[in-house]
């Protein structure tokens, strides 16, 4: 069983390895002349404008949030959809209230306007 | 005298422990969500060592997919504690670290006089067949089908307190 853990092992050694690899070359191979200019700050071609920490839209948390809460769900509902054949219409009818619960969250949500981007 | 998944035990709480430490020690908030995360996924390591791997997905799933991304980008709402300037710790840290020190040792002495201390892992059974049992276990009336239920409205009440937390109710009038 401990197998299937070793291919994970040997994937995440390489996908460490690969990044690393390229910017340990890149910066090995490249040649440093910095000037004031080149090494001046800049974000897509453009000189930055005001300050680089700025405060994110809230949007953005509540986004986040409403994704971990249905994270969650997903979660809960895995192991049942695994014994999904083992048990019997009262299982399936206490998902169905389980979504239905959650589901009122996400009416919440949309009727405040938060799944609106504003 | 140690074996492959010893070394890698041991190999994966140093990375645990060291980034946990990182996690309190750093300075700039970022750097401590995104320590956090290694530390998070030296414990869902830790989980796929005891042979489970439906909480080794949950811990991965839930705690660096979903937590981990809250966190970071309620740091990104946060303007001005970006990066702390006064010192990290004060005057009476070694306090705390004394108490921690005797409550793992206290721990360790009470723990080791229960018998199954010295045990090793154990595979109990195969891993499909636990994730089906607790499945059934989450739905039969016998089990645990109330605390499933109430599970999804602890989750309905976080998610609409959250929500009424976070949206701007001087401007948007619903």
């Amino acid at each position: 069983m401990l197998d299937d853990w070793l291919y994970l092992g040997i994937f995440t050694v390489i996908s460490l390895f690969l990044p690393a690899a390229a910017i340990t070359i890149a910066a090995l191979l490249s040649p440093k002349k910095p000037d004031p200019l080149k090494t001046s700050i800049y974000e897509c071609g453009m000189e930055t404008v005001g300050e680089t920490w700025i405060q994110f839209k809230p949007q953005y948390y509540v986004y986040a949030l409403v994704y971990l809460v249905f994270d969650v769900e997903t979660i809960f509902l895995y192991p049942w959809a695994v014994a999904y054949n083992q048990v019997g219409l009262f299982a399936v009818v206490e998902a169905l209230l389980f979504i239905a619960i959650l589901l009122g969250g996400l009416l919440y949500a949309w009727r405040k306007g938060a799944l609106e981007w504003a | 005298m140690i074996t492959g998944l010893q070394a890698f035990f041991l190999v994966n709480a140093l990375i645990t422990l060291f980034a946990a430490v990182k996690v309190v020690s750093s300075r700039k908030l970022v750097h401590a969500a995104l320590w956090l995360v290694l530390a998070l996924m030296g414990v869902a390591a830790t989980f796929a060592m005891l042979g489970s791997r439906f909480f080794s997905v949950i811990q991965v799933f839930v705690y660096i997919g979903a937590i981990a991304t809250l966190i970071i980008v309620a740091v990104m709402l946060t303007r001005n504690s970006m990066e702390d300037v006064g010192p990290q710790v004060n005057r009476g840290w070694w306090l705390p670290l004394v108490v921690v020190v005797l409550l793992f040792v206290g721990l360790v002495v009470v723990l080791s006089g229960w018998g199954d201390f010295g045990l090793s892992t154990r595979t109990v059974g195969a891993e499909g067949e636990n994730v089906m049992e607790l499945g059934k276990a989450l739905v039969d009336p016998n089990g645990f089908v109330l605390p499933f239920e109430i599970a999804s409205a602890l989750l309905l009440g976080a998610m609409v307190a959250a929500i009424y937390l976070a949206t701007d109710r001087k401007e948007g009038k619903r």
